[in-house]
């Protein structure tokens, strides 16, 4: 059977990689690794952020009957992350690492524990209630990656 | 479909756990000028009226105060479930607790009875509420993990130990005739090993991991190591009551392994971090861990040593050790990671407005906390020194301690300034 946790739970991990070197590199100056390493956290994170946000979300709350629960909160947890990248951005191009290394700590926390409440709770709630349409669903977040 | 406790709101007020965080350091000042005025007599032996006080000033005021706080910050979370009412209970928490440990602490340190009795009702009605209002929370989680687990082992702990210490407090106001000092080596080992340390287990399963960006812990120990260490612990206390000379070996063989692999395991994670960039929480903890260790080696020896064993420093460098070196340092260094953060989190809801909003480098610089930091190694090193050879040596350790924890409630209540200035 698919399993919704375990087919999402692997971005986090993924964009934690990227992020941990972009950060290391901001901190030391190598401002052109950094630079690319950041764009790729950046499009692993908005391609997991367009899955949840485009295809679990709608599933789960259609299933729920409401959009003011859990979802909303990550929803809004997703936009304050976005708002973060932006500050992270605006640090690379203006070479400030101090900038960078505050914004990207703060970041991390926010993410650390987003990603914990998904995978301790909003997955397993999706893995029990959507069980029945969980292939198609991650069929259609993988189209997303293509 | 019913989603039963499943609310991942972000977090309750940020009243709530701050007031906890804000009044934690001050209790570690209170201990540090305590040590001061009581100078060398404080460290004549384990049982001196002001080291008893030093030692519940640290452990309910300054460790309890802040692992409650961080439980209720925790739960909705990792549980899913938010506490009902938080300012209510964070009220009748908080109060409690506070002026229980100042009055029990006056009770120590000055013998007086009537501050000591009427600590109790305050104390027990503070731990009393967080359980319930922390096992009810439990009781109907939507997540089932290891650091959930290890919470409901841990507030077991609490609630033994604070039977033993309500126990002990009888006993010393003539109100029971029951074997004090067998009950104190339970109260001791329930509280430091129970409680606190597997609480701070339970928190490191989660905070490693995330903030330093580590392996997980290996499964074996998430789901082995604080029942095991509990479990240890009842034969421990059953041993110790009945047949005192065998305890040692309960301890060598269940809870020493137990603790020392803990930390060998959580550094060994830390030296496998991804994120390696400088981190103060990074430094604090790795400073915990060997304290542990430490602490082990040292008792260890002491197994075996009958001079180690005897000697009047011995069991205040474990409990200094234990207390400033361990704990103390794991919870001082996830205040630098909790309170930026949470002060940031209610920025952001006060106000929506970008570009004014500090992060959490700017709430609390690297520079202020590291200064924090130095002192708290140097105020453990000459605690150490201190215990050893109190004359030469325990005012600059005060001093030095006084130092370090004014400069943590400085810090943390800089941030909140910060959070004020900004919302007013």
């Amino acid at each position: 059977m698919d399993k919704i946790g375990t087919y999402l739970t692997p971005d986090h991990q993924r964009c934690d990689g990227y992020f941990s070197v972009a950060e290391e590199a901001a901190l030391h100056g190598e401002w052109v690794a950094a630079a690319i390493q950041f764009d790729q956290f950046l499009s692993a994170m908005q391609q997991h952020f367009t899955k949840e946000e485009t295809v679990l979300f709608p599933a789960f709350e259609q299933c729920t009957h409401h959009t003011e629960g859990p979802t909303e909160v990550m929803r809004m947890e997703h936009t304050q992350m976005r708002e973060l990248f932006q500050d992270l951005q605006q640090a690379l191009v203006s070479h400030n690492a101090s900038t960078y290394a505050g914004a990207s700590e703060t970041l991390l926390i926010l993410m650390q524990q987003h990603n914990l409440k998904e995978e301790q709770m909003l997955y397993r709630m999706c893995d029990q209630m959507l069980a029945r349409e969980s292939g198609d669903l991650i069929e259609r977040m993988q189209s997303i990656v293509q | 479909m019913a989603l039963p406790g499943l609310s991942l709101e972000q977090a309750p007020p940020l009243s709530v756990p701050l007031r906890f965080f804000l009044t934690a350091p001050l209790f570690a000042c209170l201990a540090a000028l305590l040590l001061l005025f009581a100078g060398p007599a404080a460290l004549a032996s384990r049982w001196s009226p002001a080291l008893l006080a030093i030692t519940h000033l640290l452990t309910l005021g300054f460790v309890t105060m802040s692992m409650m706080a961080a439980l209720l910050q925790m739960l909705p979370v990792l549980a899913g479930s938010a506490v009902k009412q938080p300012r209510l209970v964070a009220w009748l928490v908080h109060a409690p607790l506070s002026a229980g440990t100042l009055l029990l602490a006056i009770g120590f340190a000055s013998g007086w009875k009537i501050a000591m009795i009427a600590s109790l009702p305050l104390l027990a009605g503070a731990v009393l509420t967080f359980i319930l209002v922390a096992a009810y929370s439990l009781a109907r989680n939507a997540a089932r993990n290891a650091t959930i687990s290890t919470m409901r082992l841990a507030l077991g702990a609490l609630a033994v130990t604070a039977l033993l210490g309500l126990t002990l407090a009888a006993i010393l106001t003539d109100h029971a005739a029951l074997p004090a000092l067998k009950l104190t080596g339970l109260h001791v080992a329930w509280g430091l090993i129970g409680w606190v340390g597997v609480l701070i287990i339970g928190v490191a399963y989660q905070v490693v991991p995330m903030f330093q960006m580590t392996p997980a812990y290996a499964t074996r120990i998430t789901c082995w190591l604080t029942p095991w260490l509990l479990i240890m612990l009842l034969l421990w206390s059953f041993t110790f009551w009945w047949a005192e000379g065998n305890a040692k070996w309960v301890a060598l063989l269940g809870l020493a392994p137990g603790l020392t692999g803990f930390a060998l395991a959580t550094l060994s994670l830390q030296h496998k971090r991804r994120r390696r960039v400088p981190d103060i929480t990074l430094l604090f903890w790795r400073l915990g861990m060997a304290s542990l260790l430490t602490a082990s080696g040292i008792w260890l020896v002491a197994q075996f040593s009958p001079a180690l064993s005897a000697a009047a420093f011995y069991p205040l460098w474990l409990g200094v050790l234990w207390i400033v070196g361990f704990t103390m340092s794991a919870i001082n260094g996830m205040l630098y990671k909790i309170v930026p953060f949470l002060i940031w989190l209610h920025l952001q809801s006060q106000r929506p407005v970008r570009g004014t909003i500090p992060n959490t480098k700017e709430i609390i610089p690297d520079k202020i906390a590291r200064r924090q930091l130095w002192a708290h190694v140097a105020t453990l090193a000459l605690l150490l020194g201190a215990a050893a050879l109190p004359k030469p040596l325990v005012y600059m350790a005060a001093i030095t301690w006084c130092a370090s924890s004014a400069l943590l409630a400085w810090n943390m209540f800089r941030a909140y300034r910060l959070y004020r200035r900004l919302t007013a």
